[in-house]
């Protein structure tokens, strides 16, 4: 980690930052006069415009520094936090990301026109206030700047070095605002005898020449403003005083060779930034998990040592084999425990998750003028760092639908007896091996009869024909449906919950809803814990070996030659009652071999849909550790990964999804052919 | 992505015009593929067949806990299937293919040496008279013992998963 790109350090960690920020804005449009909230997000904004300058960010820190200015003011309570202002902070908020994320080009139209929503925003809610008082501090931050320059005195607190503060840095940032003559003031630096050389004794005089604003000078000394001594007033007539005799003057020297440094540094920062525009994936980890790992790894090298040992050994044979085995156990053991602490590792809280959710809930009730309030639940529980980045889009189109077609307006929810807001809800929590999560809203419910409407009208169903409840929710699955009479922005397109669905069940997952009209719809999805280890069906197909996912298994039956002859032909088997599509695996895999006398049926199903495979045996029940496959396979869409056998093997992993639709497919041939 | 046919890929000569290759041969032809790209040579592994993948990259191995692809340039270049002999190895590359890095094993009947080529002795595919496609052939180069054929990788990987892309976009009709 070390070796990494601070360039790419930044941005990951500029990523938070705007999260963070986001979070602060979104508590604040609820609790708008939280003094904490308007300094966090203060805050967040200046260490951004700071790092970003140093990483050569400069369109990203010029652009957060004019917010920071305007959002100065609301910290200093000159204009209070009003909705507008959070709306078009939020706003800025995107367009850092976009300068944060492009290459900073082609931009410069939407930043100017935020700044200006910015401006009107502070403007109109600032009104007169501005300008009519007359404390010490200037209470127009951007515009106060004195012609001719500022006369400044700071000492720093006896402990500061000791907490971090370089006083060179604060006077570097002060030269590099202009024309600048520095005096220190050594009158309390104590005798030699006294000195604790880890003290800061000296105090600085400094004039500061040029058209400087005093906000620029305050932001120097933010970090430190609190226990400093700093008094800043106007050059004016006070240039031509002489400095008091007390100062001795002590030649400054240095600096302008590190400023340089730091414009050098800039221009490979700023290639590099374009090249590597993905940062990669990080995962904060806790540290007494890396020390668990670390206690494991220590282990297996002491393991790894008797081992060879053992293997260049002299003693007796039956010793030896003694020795190999209790090796072998302990390498079990630690192999077992070393795949356990890299599980936990991978689990990140699906807080991460359901927090991306508060700006599009948000977003959502400004475009559709409904008052929705967002509640979650079990944000603790955690799930596989992959399964978190693919979840969120099939989220994002549920809470989506929640508040576009769920939710009615305030004045609909009023005349029903409900209150005007409507409530969307998240919660997460953990199942065995699964995770459900559950996104409820308290909305009108789905409308059946449209539902019915609809798929009569899509030829789903027959009219007239009796489906229950259950099914006739699972239409809305179906590609292409959607019941929204009038396609918005939102949703409504009739893409949407199909792929919802696939991704689910790429995910291996399942996706469940239930709905009451006039209360609200719910909607479950149960994802496994994780998407590395599977429990798995060791099948052999031909002379190849192919993994089923445990969990879709549904039953295993033989398949005797006589019904394989009698349903060569029409692939369909009788399973209490219900016609079960099957496929011959070998046919699909053209394996060119003949078929074992004893073929076996896997029943496999993903919701209420079941598919037969023929295999040739059942190997038995396989942990599975899942590979991605290559990328150039990435068209094989019958397989989902691939797993390494204990005889160093390769086995396929079927993709259950894909092999049902196949399955239904051919169901769908069957039946219109005959 | 990948309608475009990407540009020929151009070889990486350097300054005098010199190439570090590894040579191997496919049936009685001798091939060559920049030294640099080379990761491995291995014995070969037991192949696992992929159903549906293109007979190109129609198997998969297990090199060191990664699934990686095993290439048969024969295929490519119109040669019959021939048995493993104790000289057949696989070649493991790394190369760029549809913008990502990746891990290709390529099967071999003989590896040879790492040589250096040299660029006066090398020229285009002529326009007639191959029996190979030309876009699969970046350069032939002549040597004492023979013609060393430097082929372009990108090109014939793409040419599957370009036709790949076709068969992906209406799944309904794999088989």
């Amino acid at each position: 980690m070390s070796t990494q790109d601070p360039v790419a350090a930044f941005r990951v960690e500029a990523g938070e930052l705007l999260d963070q920020i986001e979070h602060g804005l979104l508590d604040l449009g609820h609790r708008l006069d939280d003094r904490a909230l308007i300094d966090e997000v203060f805050r967040g904004l200046h260490t951004l415009k700071g790092s970003g300058a140093m990483f050569g960010f400069d369109a990203l820190a010029e652009f957060t520094h004019h917010c920071e200015t305007a959002f100065d003011r609301v910290r200093k309570g000159l204009a209070p936090a009003t909705q507008e202002l959070v709306a078009v902070i939020l706003s800025a908020r995107d367009h850092m990301r976009a300068l944060l994320e492009g290459d900073g080009t082609g931009l410069e139209a939407t930043g100017a026109a935020i700044l200006e929503q910015l401006q009107a925003a502070i403007d109109g809610c600032a009104g007169e206030a501005s300008g009519s008082s007359a404390s010490p501090v200037p209470t127009s931050p951007a515009g106060q700047a004195a012609r001719g320059g500022w006369r400044l005195f700071f000492r720093l607190p006896a402990d500061a070095m000791a907490n971090g503060t370089n006083p060179l840095m604060l006077l570097d940032e002060l030269r590099e605002l202009g024309d600048c003559r520095i005096v220190a003031r050594t009158d309390t630096v104590p005798p030699l005898a006294d000195l604790v050389p880890t003290e800061c004794h000296i105090g600085w005089d400094v004039e500061l020449r040029g058209d400087i604003s005093r906000d620029d000078i305050d932001d120097v000394f933010i970090f430190v403003m609190d226990d400093m001594e700093l008094t800043i007033e106007p050059l004016g007539d006070a240039i031509a005083q002489a400095p008091p005799e007390t100062i001795e003057e002590v030649p400054v020297v240095e600096v302008p060779a590190t400023a340089q440094d730091v414009s050098v540094n800039r221009v490979p920062a700023n290639a590099g930034a374009k090249t590597n525009a993905t940062p990669g994936e990080s995962v904060r980890v806790p540290a007494e998990r890396l020390d668990e790992l670390m206690d494991r790894v220590g282990e297996l090298v002491i393991v790894q040592s008797r081992l060879s040992q053992l293997a260049s050994g002299h003693g007796s044979a039956v010793g030896n084999e003694l020795a190999l085995r209790s090796i072998s156990e302990e390498i079990e053991r630690l192999a077992g425990e070393l795949r356990d602490t890299m599980m936990v590792l991978r689990m990140v809280p699906v807080a991460s998750l359901f927090s991306r959710f508060r700006r599009l809930v948000h977003d959502l009730a400004r475009e559709t003028g409904k008052t929705i309030e967002l509640s979650t639940e079990g944000e603790t529980t955690e799930v596989d760092k992959t399964m978190i980045e693919r979840l969120a889009d099939p989220m994002v189109h549920l809470i989506r639908n929640a508040c576009d077609h769920g939710l009615e307006t305030p004045e609909d929810r009023l005349a029903t007896g409900k209150a005007a807001a409507g409530q969307v809800h998240l919660s997460a929590h953990q199942a065995g091996g699964e995770v459900l999560i559950t996104i409820r809203d308290d909305g009108r419910g789905i409308d059946r009869a449209r539902v019915r409407a609809k798929a009569e009208s899509q030829g789903l169903i027959q009219p007239g024909q009796q489906v229950s409840d259950h099914d006739l929710l699972q239409m809305i699955f179906h590609p292409g449906f959607s019941t929204a009479a009038q396609v918005t922005n939102l949703s409504g397109r009739g893409v949407g919950m199909d792929v919802v669905k696939r991704t689910i069940e790429s995910l291996r997952g399942a996706i469940d809803i239930t709905s009451v009209p006039g209360e609200g719809s719910t909607v479950v999805l149960r994802i496994p814990l994780t998407l590395a280890i599977i429990d798995g069906l060791l099948v052999r197909v031909g002379e190849g070996r192919y993994v089923i996912p445990l969990g879709a298994v549904e039953e295993c039956l033989e398949l005797s030659l006589e019904e394989d002859l009698r349903s060569r032909g029409r692939s369909f088997i009788t399973l209490r009652d219900r016609l079960v599509p099957f496929l011959r695996l070998r046919e699909i895999f053209d394996t060119g071999t003949r078929p074992d006398p004893h073929q076996k049926i896997v029943v496999i199903a993903t919701g209420s849909e079941r598919v037969g495979l023929v295999v040739d045996q059942i190997i038995g029940s396989h942990q599975t550790v899942i590979k991605s496959m290559s990328p150039l396979h990435r068209d094989v869409a019958t397989f989902a990964g691939a797993t390494i056998l204990g005889d160093g093997g390769v086995a396929l992993i079927l993709d259950v999804a894909q092999l049902v639709m196949l399955g239904q497919n051919q169901e769908e041939r069957l039946r219109a052919a005959g | 992505m990948s309608d475009l046919i990407p540009e020929k890929t151009a070889t990486q000569w350097d300054a005098a015009g010199n190439l570090e290759v590894l040579t191997f041969n496919l049936g009685e032809e001798t091939f060559a593929l920049e030294a640099t790209l080379v990761r491995e040579i291995l014995d070969l592994l037991p192949e696992t067949r992929v159903p549906g993948a293109a007979p190109l990259l129609g198997s998969v191995v297990n090199f060191r806990g990664k699934i990686i692809p095993i290439a048969d340039l024969r295929l490519a270049f119109a040669m019959p299937a021939a048995e493993a002999t104790v000289d057949s190895r696989i070649v493991v590359i790394e190369t760029e293919a549809e913008g990502e890095t990746v891990q290709i094993g390529i099967r071999t009947d003989k590896v040879h040496e790492v040589a250096t080529l040299q660029r006066a002795a090398s020229e285009e595919p002529p326009a007639v008279g191959m029996r190979w496609r030309r876009d699969f052939v970046r350069e032939l180069v002549r040597r004492q013992d023979g013609v060393v054929v430097l082929p372009d990788l990108a090109a014939i990987f793409h040419s599957l998963v370009g036709s790949a892309d076709s068969a992906a976009a209406q799944p309904s009709t794999l088989h």
